[in-house]
């Protein structure tokens, strides 16, 4: 789940106080996801205003002529207060764009904050177009321009998908705990990316990969979740996985993988997927793990997964940990890494 | 054992239960003078503050209609989906409350004061009917609406926050915006302003800086005032604990006798003072609300008239008056008691037996006294001529009050001694003598009234320069009875011609931002008029500055530009490749940077890109009212547009006819205070006193003679104080004026002198040491004969 930021704290000062078991609260009208699914694209490209939750969520692996690597975040978070749209200031949806490049020695990070209703942020299906302020991720899911902008750095990319949509979970549906939380959860793992990023430094062309994740939901977290540790890896020989773990208070964690190969997509329920921290470092004043020990045996996985630059740190309104991370061990690549929950 | 002990301890203040009353009420009415005093000013700052976070003016750049009109919803949007980083404000008035919606997802400055945490709730601010926050009166003043209102007291008074989109609802204008604050911090890529929205006009930010620092300039006055009312009652604490300790030695002795280890004993009493110090210090806070509570309506005015600084003129009892108020009513306690604390602990065993009371015959003390005043005033004296900043300011302010109060013991019996000297007949004679006895048990008090009196006459010369100065500076820079200001250039055109037939002069305003020197300077140009040649008045200038500014050659500076750069009357500075001549130096009260004034000839020739969009209009003051409406029918220039420098300029001095209101009521109380040592020390005295009565009485002075002997004593030792008090107090106040706000505000109060001010403190003075030394005196005359008797049947 590429999951991400409790949209439900959108609100400065409201995040700490609510804390992450804000998103295990009840639904409140809001619907909540069946399983089975049936999506209808490109209608599912857009927003489903009577979910509390959802995300537009791209996350890139780039490359300058010199081979140093770069990562880079564009998201779009949708929050409801009600499970109903509108036009005007009384609509109540709520939206929240992040974008951020790492390099080997730095992390840019920027936010915005926009109220749903008057044309300041939004999703379309058809044609695709995903903004908030000048950002935008817009054109077809298969080929799509990409901008952000902030105080200290900017982009703009050029996507193009190479392969099918991959759907986690059962079908799109995936489970999230024990007692049955779940969300709507698909992802395009196969952009091909190329484009300029403007840093202090300078502009610097890159390429490379990219990975974006759809998911919306009501109540995504079970009360008892404290956060979550996300990968998204993309090996050598061609093949990705994506795993994740939500950690529980009493310790232990629920996790859940996929497996992409060039033939099939197979998911993974609890258990099959494990990651162990291997090294903690100080980042923004808490431990965080910076280097993983990522298995799943059936597919014969054991890497360590590390990050490319310790202080990926996503100062934002509400604070997680997302960046770029090298893979070596049984298998070889690159990926993104995204921790919340830790204080 | 402990109980034993503290009962024993505690069974002083039972048999002495004035002394109790001296030192809480002592305690109580110096925090209550410090407290009160730090209320109003945080008071005041908190309505800046919230002032300021309300408005979002001054601190942030702003988009606006150059006609005044609103924005268009759709600007707005468009403006962000260009990259640019602002944020809508909708304003208005409803049942004349003011309204300001923000949203709270993009102002830069949040909600300002409105906690979200507190009461409110982001669904329903952002939803449905929404949420108003204000200060109880203007919700009050709103009258029935949709939103639900929640009380928010740290809003500006009159004012009410809510989300944008319940204040299009509320004041009907649906779609439309008043105007766009602009976040400091703009994104790397952005379409260019004109291009996005070309009928925008960015207006800068206004700094507030000004505001801040000139009221910060009258905080400071009332901090000092505060402090000083503190030291005066800290004398009061330290005379009473003093005495109480002192008359404690027996019971010391006896309880250390029979086993009571010292620092046990130690360690309780400074727990019950510590308990006696909160006790006192939780009536000086209340007291001290009270006292701000009186003084707030006028600070109040005083603010909002001087510097259009708005505060809300009630008073919140908050949390942190209550920990400061405690804090410093333990620290003044635990400062007046050290020094007892510290006899205590070297005190032999068995010592301390002897009644001595206050140390009546403390002549070794006396000479330390003197010589650590001599030091603290050539530090004082060393710091004045040599320090510069801030903290040499306050440590050459402390040295100085604490060194003459240390002084006056030794002054005062140097001029009794004088006196003495003098006297040839008997009474006269003993009358001296015994004053001169009395001194070291009035000297704490008379330490108290002469604090008072100088932080009196300190202020008031203070209170009173700065209103002579200020008013003059306002003739000088608000000479012209009008200001128009145009919101474009071809309104200014279109002004001018319009204007030049109905007024006298009309004197453009123009300013342009430059280096001087190396300092970063707005350069205006003035056009030769009467209104700059007789009106300005210069703190240093050549022979005929007006002249050779006209002609071109010549450059004014104000103070602050020529404090930084050093540069004098008849240096040459380069403005653009021009060599120009330092003609004057002039005072700009609060402002924070450097300006400089050259011709307007020559202005226009250096930048001949600024058209000036202010004028300044010589008139009929008379027409002012016809004129403005006037520029409204014809040209369309709204009211707000225009300065009525009459209105500004009496409002001006209505309220520092308030301030001096505030300042006669501090200076009631403080001398209140002194009265109060006065008293307490007399009566402390007079029980120690019948045994050297006695014998006077027994040679035949009569018991009322000996009484207005006691009142003209004090009243004698008052005069004597206040003469001492008044070079202090001129001191006191040429030290605010010209180190302490050169310091802080980068420049110098000119100082002048109020001799009627000064003598009507002398006779608060004298009232004050009279009224407290009468009942003392009575008491004094009304002794029964048995028992000044008994001084000689050894009964006593």
């Amino acid at each position: 789940m590429n999951a991400k930021i409790l949209i439900l704290m959108v609100f400065p000062g409201l995040a700490t106080a609510q804390g992450f078991a804000g998103l295990g609260t009840e639904a409140d009208g809001f619907s909540i996801p069946q399983p089975d699914p049936v999506f209808d694209f490109p209608t599912d490209h857009g927003p489903h205003p009577d979910y509390r939750i959802e995300w537009w969520y791209l996350t890139a692996n780039l490359q300058d002529p010199d081979g140093m690597p770069y990562g880079l975040q564009w998201t779009l978070f949708r929050s409801a207060l009600a499970p109903e749209d509108g036009v005007g200031w009384t609509a109540p949806q709520v939206w929240m764009g992040h974008a951020a490049v790492t390099t080997p020695d730095a992390h840019y990070v920027t936010e915005r904050l926009a109220r749903g209703g008057i044309g300041q942020a939004g999703v379309t299906a058809d044609p695709f177009a995903a903004w908030i302020d000048d950002w935008q991720l817009a054109g077809t899911m298969d080929a799509a321009r990409m901008t952000a902008s902030g105080p200290d750095f900017a982009y703009d990319m050029d996507l193009t998908a190479t392969g099918p949509l991959i759907f986690h979970g059962d079908g799109g549906y995936s489970v999230k705990s024990a007692s049955g939380q779940a969300s709507y959860y698909y992802s395009q793992p196969f952009y091909e990316v190329a484009g300029t990023l403007i840093l202090p430094g300078g502009e610097v062309e890159v390429t490379g990969s990219a990975w974006l994740d759809r998911e919306w939901s009501s109540q995504p977290l079970a009360e008892d979740q404290t956060g979550w540790d996300w990968f998204s890896l993309s090996f050598a020989d061609g093949n990705k996985m994506m795993g994740f773990l939500l950690r529980q208070a009493d310790g232990s964690a629920y996790s859940s993988a996929t497996w992409i190969d060039a033939e099939s997509t197979t998911a993974y329920a609890d258990g099959a997927f494990a990651a162990v921290p291997l090294d903690w470092a100080k980042v923004a004043g808490r431990d965080v793990p910076i280097s993983w020990q990522v298995t799943l045996p059936d597919r014969g996985v054991d890497v360590t997964v590390t990050a490319i630059y310790n202080d990926a740190w996503m100062d934002t309104s509400v604070p997680y940990w997302e960046g770029p991370v090298t893979v070596t061990g049984s298998h070889k690549g690159q990926g993104y890494l995204e921790m919340t929950g830790y204080e | 054992m402990t109980g034993a002990v503290f009962a024993a301890l505690l069974s002083h203040w039972w048999r002495n239960p004035l002394q109790l009353f001296t030192l809480l009420a002592g305690l109580a009415l110096a925090t209550a003078l410090w407290s009160g005093v730090q209320a109003v000013n945080a008071e005041a700052r908190a309505s800046y503050d919230a002032a300021a976070a309300t408005l979002g003016e001054g601190q942030f750049d702003q988009l606006l209609v150059a006609d005044g009109g609103t924005i268009p919803q759709a600007s707005y949007v468009a403006l962000r989906r260009a990259g640019w980083l602002i944020s809508p404000v909708v304003e208005g008035r409803l049942n004349g409350v003011r309204i300001v919606g923000l949203d709270p997802l993009t102002a830069p400055g949040g909600l300002g004061p409105v906690n979200l945490d507190e009461g409110a709730e982001i669904g329903a601010f952002l939803a449905a009917d929404g949420q108003v926050f204000g200060p109880q009166e203007a919700l009050d003043d709103l009258g029935a609406i949709g939103p639900a209102k929640v009380i928010s007291p740290d809003v500006a008074p009159g004012t009410v926050i809510t989300d944008i989109g319940v204040a299009q609802r509320l004041l009907g204008q649906e779609n439309q915006i008043n105007r766009l604050l602009i976040a400091p911090e703009q994104p790397l890529v952005q379409r260019p302003l004109q291009e996005v929205a070309p009928s925008l006009r960015r207006q800068p930010a206004q700094g507030g800086s000004d505001i801040a620092r000139l009221t910060d300039s009258f905080h400071l006055n009332l901090t000092a005032f505060g402090l000083l009312s503190f030291a005066v009652g800290i004398f009061i604490v330290n005379g009473a604990i003093g005495l109480a300790f002192e008359q404690r030695r027996p019971v010391v002795r006896t309880l250390r006798a029979l086993g009571v280890p010292l620092t046990r004993l130690i360690v309780l009493m400074a727990v019950e003072l510590a308990v006696m110090a909160l006790v006192a210090g939780a009536i000086g806070v209340m007291l001290g609300y009270v006292i701000a509570s009186l003084l707030l309506p006028d600070v109040a005015a005083t603010l909002r008239g001087l510097y259009g600084a708005d505060v809300a003129g009630t008073l919140q009892l908050r949390p942190v008056w209550w920990l400061s108020g405690l804090a410093i009513a333990l620290g003044g306690t635990a400062l007046a008691a050290g020094g007892a604390f510290w006899k205590l602990a070297r005190m032999p065993l068995l010592a301390g037996a002897a009644p001595r009371a206050l140390a009546m015959a403390a002549g070794r003390r006396a000479v330390l006294q003197g010589v650590l005043a001599v030091i603290l005033l050539i530090a004082a004296l060393l710091l004045g001529i040599t320090g510069t900043g801030l903290l040499a300011g306050f440590v050459m302010l402390g040295c100085l009050l604490i060194g003459a109060a240390l002084a006056l013991p030794v002054v005062l019996d140097r001029a009794l001694a004088l006196f003495q000297s003098r006297a040839s007949e008997v009474r006269a004679a003993w009358f001296w003598a015994d004053t001169r006895q009395q001194l070291p048990g009035l000297s704490l008090a008379l330490m108290a009234l002469l604090l008072a009196m100088a932080a009196n006459v300190g202020v008031s010369t203070m209170v009173s320069s700065f209103r002579l100065t200020f008013t003059g500076f306002l003739d000088q820079r608000l000479a012209s009875e009008l200001y128009v200001t145009a919101s474009n250039a071809s309104e200014a055109a279109t002004l001018q011609t319009y204007l030049v037939p109905k007024v006298d002069a009309v004197l453009p305003i123009q300013s342009a931002e430059a280096r001087i020197a190396g300092f970063p300077t707005e350069v205006f140009g003035a056009r030769d008029h009467a209104t700059y040649r007789e009106g300005w008045q210069f703190l240093t200038a050549a022979d005929a500055p007006w002249d050779v500014v006209t002609a071109g050659h010549g450059i004014l500076i104000n103070e602050q530009l020529a404090r930084r750069s050093g540069l004098v009357v008849g240096d040459v500075v380069t403005l653009l490749g021009r060599d120009l001549t330092v003609q004057a130096t002039y005072g700009d009260y609060g402002n924070p940077i450097g300006q400089a004034i050259i011709n307007i000839a020559l202005f226009e020739a250096l930048y001949p890109e600024i058209t000036p969009l202010r004028f300044g209009l010589r008139m009929d003051a008379a027409a002012v009212p016809d004129l403005v409406t006037a520029l409204g029918n014809d040209l369309g220039i709204s009211a707000d547009q225009t300065i009525n420098q009459a209105r500004i300029k009496q409002f001006s001095l209505d309220v520092f006819d308030r301030t001096f209101t505030v300042t006669t009521a501090l200076n009631v109380l403080t001398l209140a205070v002194a009265g109060f040592a006065i008293l307490m020390s007399l009566l402390t005295l007079a029980a120690m006193r019948v045994p050297q009565l006695a014998p006077a009485w027994a040679m035949g002075m009569t018991r009322t003679q000996l009484g207005r002997f006691e009142l003209v004593r004090a009243v004698l030792l008052a005069v004597l104080t206040a003469v001492a008090a008044l070079p202090l107090g001129l001191a006191l106040a040429w030290a605010l004026l010209a180190v302490v706000n050169v310091a802080a505000f980068g420049w110098k109060l000119p100082m002048f002198l109020f001799p009627l001010d000064y003598l009507r403190l002398l006779i608060f003075a004298l009232v004050a040491a009279g009224l407290a030394a009468l009942w003392p005196a009575w008491r004094l005359s009304r002794t029964p004969p048995s028992d000044l008797l008994k001084v000689f049947s050894n009964e006593r």
